[in-house]
């Protein structure tokens, strides 16, 4: 109406349109759904009729992209760091020191054309690696797991092997009782929005803080949900050492729990109902194993120690009273456990060194209550709407343009419906995500496996350098996240120094974290600045249905909505113009344009079965009818506790892991829920931090340890609300300027911290002073959010600032960027894995005196 | 007062979330982007026109936390109008508005209004404000762009009479930010009591086989004088809690029965601080 060109977009955080005028974004908003959009979905429960809004919410990430597009941290055009002569001297101990000049995209292509054929000539293949974030802005042609992956197998590239990061704990450990390894160790939420509001009493949230989460890409689709739960009467309780957001809005009784310690109280919930005879054991009878010695050892049979709520007292702080109360409730109520983001699966708690125990405990309460029966799951009313799971369009893991059939679902999904040329990396070369800095420094690190394929496979151990391949001499980094959310994360600065490392090229939207330590810089734009196409929501691969997070599936053409800025180009594009310096130009774009990609996804999908390609550019989204009420999916686990075959719509586990006839009983070898699982009775028996009966082990880095004399604060660095992970944070955006995400002290915007009042008087710290949190490993400059929304003992604040500043005041060095990562351990959660526990972590807080340390 | 329909939100306290999507969509709207006759780009910097004030009542278990989205309040009488001497007007359907450019330089419209909502954009030496999206309602757009983005929606906007709107507010207990200063703002807030008035919240617990037990279902009574002012049940974890009590409500007792735990009565007072009683022993 006010001249303006309305675009539509899809985002981390939920579909947009946007607003164009004279080439300028003028503004970002949900897309509210017309009377031409298909009809909503309904749900009727307890005699009320509930409907979602026709809206498509929106995450405070998202409607803070502009100032992520405008910001003055763009990186305009190619720059190169001015000391670094590929022809001569490269001195790579100035990286993060000496500054950039700006030179031609045609020299910037030449240079990094040249040093992959460099590299590989000289020291062979494996000598270039791609280290990446996690997360990408949408779509499903530029993400990294279609162009980028396109592009490096196309070269050949050491693979960072990653770490199941948002799976920890899950992972390592509740799979090895419910198997589930498709899902990374974690439950699928079928049919559970219907099933909660209907028959639920009693909400737990443990370590689950949906309102902040948003299940990662929904918005805040599930927030309504949760109202109605509220309405209807449903009783909640968080246990978490944060009063978080959900808990303040929501209601409920809030278990303030210390961090790490949450396995002592599942274990005396689990005694409590052995003691009064409180759990289902017709269900623990018929659909579980080894429970006798689970039993045992709650009472205390086995080592003279019954796990009662006084015996946890010590540990979790939680009063034995409470617990008790707590048990009892549970066991009164018809239960749905919200376990981390996902409700079942994910959560800070399984960051941590006893990540692993926390999440099999998860499993266990669950198994002793019936997991499956009516009213009796698990979910945070995040996922499991009743759309239809058959209409077909691919997620972001499912492949895009890859043409790689191994590392994400192509196989089973894009390339069937849309061949396109299959591309393979011949280097089978890994480096270990956690260990990536001693990888470069030491020159050998060693892994273990993520691959969900089978429960097995995380037993397999790997070593870089593999024989045969070089060792890493050239890093093409994308983006720049990670001294925000490595562990231990200065280790970056040695290895970017280290003289192995001939060339580092880092291809970023904005300058930031890692960006400042590249010999190269290629200038990336935003989404708004190219075509691509998605589902919002849509994960595919270890996500899969991960739609049915959202009230209305929105498919949409993400519009090209304004030109790049300055000199900057799309990712495609880039990698395209470097392949045709390598003659694989045409191999990689296959003569196509984005837009002409886009069209492709498109025909391949069913959206095309319903309107026409000229339809769905003008319109720019369609959304998918909701399932025919007799039609829904059934109830995640329903089939299970009703020992029938599995009849919900996900394609796992894979044919050769059931253990009985295919579509009976779960992936474990018993095909049942198992308390003593036989997947680590069978390949780790005696690892004594994963013990097969899952005992409670304190952390190695909590109250207890000998730092803590020194340190005696527990951290947990979680994810950030408003941002999504250093997506939209810092850059001068509009997030700056949210005191619960930054506080401004003297001009700089400081990551907050929040502290307990009494943990603050103890140290002299007012709120909104800044602060340094510090232990052995570094120290970082926050702001203080002193309120008693937090345990005392603990402060939290948020991994993933996108700002990396080290500053030396004094001789200390200082981080005034906020990556609290600087100050946790890099040690595996437990040994024999591959995993991270950030959230184990002791540091000491003090109050700030003098000028604020960004002036430095 | 005006018998037309005039603009007017009604927001929930309690609903509140704090997501901040009411505070970036008035950022988006207003930073970087030129509304001539309504206003002129904002700061990209500092408070915004919109933002959330955070309550805590309380501390441990029993805490309670609110959040309170702070924006003009479009006052039917309002003196930043007064005071703007042309530079500030009230249009027929309530919106006040801070003309760009009749505004420029006078700082002294910031300390016009009493509710503390106009923001000084130092760089164009503008006094301003969140005034309601008049320009995307001229437009036909049906809301303020606070509305939709609210995933709670917490905030609701209507175009009724004055008239109509307090009795709305009488039937639904909506109150006016600082009444006090008489502006007849057309803001209304749901729940303010969890910002402005206080809240008492304890436990029961009973002894049972020589061990503290949470003691659900005890009879809870917030007595003065002898006058009982509140009545409520503990809960399964024998928490209990009485909000909306009014500052130096003064000397207050509460008394605890239950059938087989017995009873107990502490004596308080309510000044201005919420009250948390702890864990109270019934014998
Ligand atoms: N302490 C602590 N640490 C943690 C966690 C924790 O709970 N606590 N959580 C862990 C978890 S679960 C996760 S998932 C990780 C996330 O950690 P990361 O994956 O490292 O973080 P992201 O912010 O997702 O990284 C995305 C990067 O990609 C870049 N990028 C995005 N889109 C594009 C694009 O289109 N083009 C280009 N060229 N670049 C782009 C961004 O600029 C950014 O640098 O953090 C982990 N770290
Ligand atoms: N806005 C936003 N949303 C996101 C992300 C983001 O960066 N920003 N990231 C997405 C990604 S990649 C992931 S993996 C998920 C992560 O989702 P989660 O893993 O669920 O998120 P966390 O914030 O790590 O933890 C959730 C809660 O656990 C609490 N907690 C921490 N340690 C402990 C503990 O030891 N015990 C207990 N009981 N509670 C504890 C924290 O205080 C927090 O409230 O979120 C996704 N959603
Ligand atoms: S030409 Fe290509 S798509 Fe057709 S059958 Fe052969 S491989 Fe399959
Ligand atoms: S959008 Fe709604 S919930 Fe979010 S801060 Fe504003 S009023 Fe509160
Ligand atoms: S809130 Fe302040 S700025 Fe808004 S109308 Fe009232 S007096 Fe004027
Ligand atoms: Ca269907
Ligand atoms: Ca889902
Ligand atoms: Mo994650």
């Amino acid at each position: 109406p006010d001249g303006c060109t309305r675009y539509t977009m899809l985002t981390n955080g939920g579909p947009l349109f946007v607003h164009v005028r004279q080439g300028r974004i003028v503004r970002l908003t949900p897309i509210e759904l017309g009377a031409d959009d298909a009809a909503s979905w309904q749900i009727t429960a307890r005699g009320r009729v509930f409907r979602p809004r026709r809206l498509a919410t929106v995450a405070s990430h998202a409607l803070a992209m502009k100032s992520a597009v405008y910001s003055d941290q763009r990186i305009l055009y190619p720059m190169k760091r001015v000391d670094f002569d590929p022809a001569g001297e490269r001195h790579p101990a100035n990286r993060g020191k000496s500054g950039y000049v700006r030179i031609s995209w045609d020299e910037a292509l030449d240079m990094v054309s040249q040093e992959i054929l460099r590299q590989r000539r000289v020291h062979g293949p494996g000598a270039m690696t791609i280290t990446h974030g996690s997360h990408h802005q949408w779509g499903n042609v530029g993400y990294y797991l279609s162009s980028l992956l396109r592009f490096g197998n196309l070269v050949g590239f050491t693979r960072v092997a990653a770490n199941p990061d948002s799976w920890e704990g899950w992972y390592w450990g509740a799979m090895h009782h419910w198997g589930q390894s498709q899902r990374v160790g974690i439950a699928g939420n079928y049919g559970t929005v219907e099933d909660c509001l209907q028959n639920a009493e009693l909400m737990v949230f443990w370590s689950s803080d949906p309102e902040s989460t948003r299940g990662a890409y929904s918005a805040h689709e599930g927030t309504q949900r949760r109202q109605w739960a509220r309405e209807l009467g449903i009783e909640f309780v968080h246990i978490d050492p944060h009063f978080n957001p959900t808990a303040q809005w929501l209601g409920g009784r809030w278990v303030p729990i210390r961090p790490g310690t949450d396995a002592a109280l599942a274990q005396a919930i689990m005694q409590v109902w052995v003691a009064e005879d409180l759990y289902d054991k017709a269900y623990v009878a018929a659909h579980t194993t080894g429970f006798e010695a689970w039993r045992a050892h709650l009472m205390g049979e086995d080592d003279g120690c019954p796990k009662t709520p006084e015996w946890q007292e010590a540990e979790t702080g939680v009063p034995a009273k409470d617990v008790r109360a707590l048990a009892r409730l549970m066991a009164r109520k018809k239960l749905y456990l919200a376990a981390g983001a996902n409700g079942g699966g994910f959560g800070g708690a399984g960051r941590g060194a006893t990540g692993a125990q926390w999440a099999r405990c998860m499993v266990m309460l669950m198994a002793m209550r019936g997991l499956g029966q009516p009213g009796v799951n698990m979910g945070n009313l995040d996922s499991g709407t009743p759309l239809d799971h058959e209409f077909y369009f691919p997620g972001y893991a499912d492949g895009g343009i890859s043409g790689e059939l191994n590392w994400n679902g192509n196989a089973v999904h894009n390339y069937q419906k849309m061949p396109h040329v299959i591309t393979v990396n011949p280097v089978r070369q890994l480096v270990p995500k956690q260990h990536f800095p001693e990888a470069i420094t030491q020159g050998h690190a060693s892994g273990y496996l993520w691959d969900g394929l089978a429960t097995e496979l995380q037993f397999a151990p790997f070593q870089y350098p593999m024989p045969g391949y070089s060792p890493i001499h050239m890093i093409y980094k994308y983006g720049g996240s990670w001294f925000s959310t490595l562990t231990e994360s200065a280790r970056m600065e040695a290895a970017y120094r280290h003289e192995s490392i001939e060339f580092v090229v880092n291809q970023s939207i904005w300058m930031e974290g890692e960006t400042q330590f590249a010999d190269l810089i290629l200038p990336a734009c935003t989404q708004f600045e190219r075509f691509d196409i998605g589902e919002w929501c849509s994960g595919g691969g270890y996500l899969p249905h991960g739609f049915n997070n959202v009230n209305h599936r929105v498919i949409a053409l993400q519009h090209q909505c304004i030109e790049p800025l300055g000199e900057s180009k799309s990712d495609y594009e880039i990698f395209s113009l470097i392949l045709q310096r390598l003659g694989l130009g045409a191999m990689f774009t296959e003569g196509c344009s984005e837009l002409d990609w886009c069209k492709r996804v498109f025909d391949s999908s069913d959206v095309a079965k319903r309107i026409s390609w000229a339809e769905f550019c003008k319109k720019g989204y369609y959304v998918v009818p909701a399932e025919a009420e007799g039609l829904r999916p059934a109830v995640q686990w329903r089939w299970f506790a009703e020992g029938r075959p599995k009849d919900i719509a996900e394609a796992m586990p894979l044919p050769s892991q059931w253990s009985g006839p295919m579509g009976q009983g779960l992936q474990t070898p018993s095909g049942q829920l198992e308390f003593m699982p036989e997947t680590l009775q069978r390949h780790d028996p005696h690892n004594p931090e994963r013990p097969v009966l899952n005992r409670y082990i304190p952390s190695w880095e909590g109250r207890r340890s000998a730092v803590a004399e020194r340190f005696p604060l527990q951290l947990v660095a979680t994810h950030s609300r408003y941002s999504f992970h250093t997506n939209v944070d810092g850059k001068g955006g509009f997030l700056e300027d949210i005191e619960d995400h930054r506080v401004r002290i003297e001009g700089h915007p400081y990551w907050v911290l929040r502290l307990h009042p009494e943990d603050a008087a103890a140290r002299g710290i007012r709120h909104h002073s800044l602060v340094k949190v510090f232990n052995d490993r570094g120290a970082v400059i926050c702001a203080a959010d002193v309120s008693p929304l937090m345990a005392p003992g603990v402060v939290k604040s948020w991994e993933s600032s996108a700002q990396y500043q080290p500053v030396e005041v004094n001789g200390e060095r200082l981080d005034v960027g906020g990556s609290l990562n600087v100050l946790t351990s890099s040690r595996p959660a437990i040994s024999g894995t591959h995993s991270m526990a950030p959230n184990a972590c002791m540091v000491q807080v003090a109050a700030w005196v003098g000028e604020a340390p960004h002036h430095c | 007062m005006t018998a037309n329909p005039t603009w007017h939100l009604i927001i929930d306290v309690a609903e509140c979330n704090h997501c901040h999507n009411c505070v970036l969509a008035a950022k988006d709207e207003l930073v970087g982007n030129d509304f001539p006759g309504y206003s002129a780009p904002h700061a990209a910097h500092g408070p915004g026109v919109i933002r959330i004030e955070r309550t805590v009542r309380g501390h441990g278990h029993w805490v309670d936390a609110a959040h309170l989205p702070r924006l003009c309040q479009h006052c039917a009488n309002a003196p930043c109008v007064a005071a703007g001497q042309g530079a500030v007007r009230q249009r027929p359907d309530g919106i006040v508005i801070f003309d760009p450019v009749a505004a420029k330089g006078r700082r002294d419209l910031v300390d016009a209004c009493p509710h503390g909502a106009v923001v000084w954009n130092e760089a164009a030496q503008l006094p301003q404000t969140w005034f309601f999206d008049a320009h995307l309602l001229d437009q036909g757009q049906a809301a303020p762009r606070c509305v939709a983005v609210c995933p709670t929606q917490a905030i609701q906007a209507l175009k009724v009479s004055d008239a109509d709107m307090a009795q709305r507010a009488q039937a639904e207990g909506l109150r006016r930010l600082q009444p006090e200063h008489g502006t007849q703002g057309r803001v209304f807030y749901r729940h303010l009591h969890r910002v402005d008035r206080l809240r008492l919240a304890g436990s029961a617990i009973a002894n049972v086989q020589g061990r503290p037990e949470c003691l659900e279902g005890a009879e809870v009574r917030l007595v003065r004088d002898g006058q009982v002012l509140a009545q409520t049940r503990s809960n399964a974890f024998g928490d209990f809690a009485f909000d909306d009590l009014p500052p130096g409500a003064g000397r207050l007792s509460v008394h605890l029965s239950h059938p087989q735990a017995g009873q107990a009565v502490v004596a308080t007072a309510l000044a201005q601080t919420p009250v948390v009683l702890g864990d109270v022993l019934l014998s």
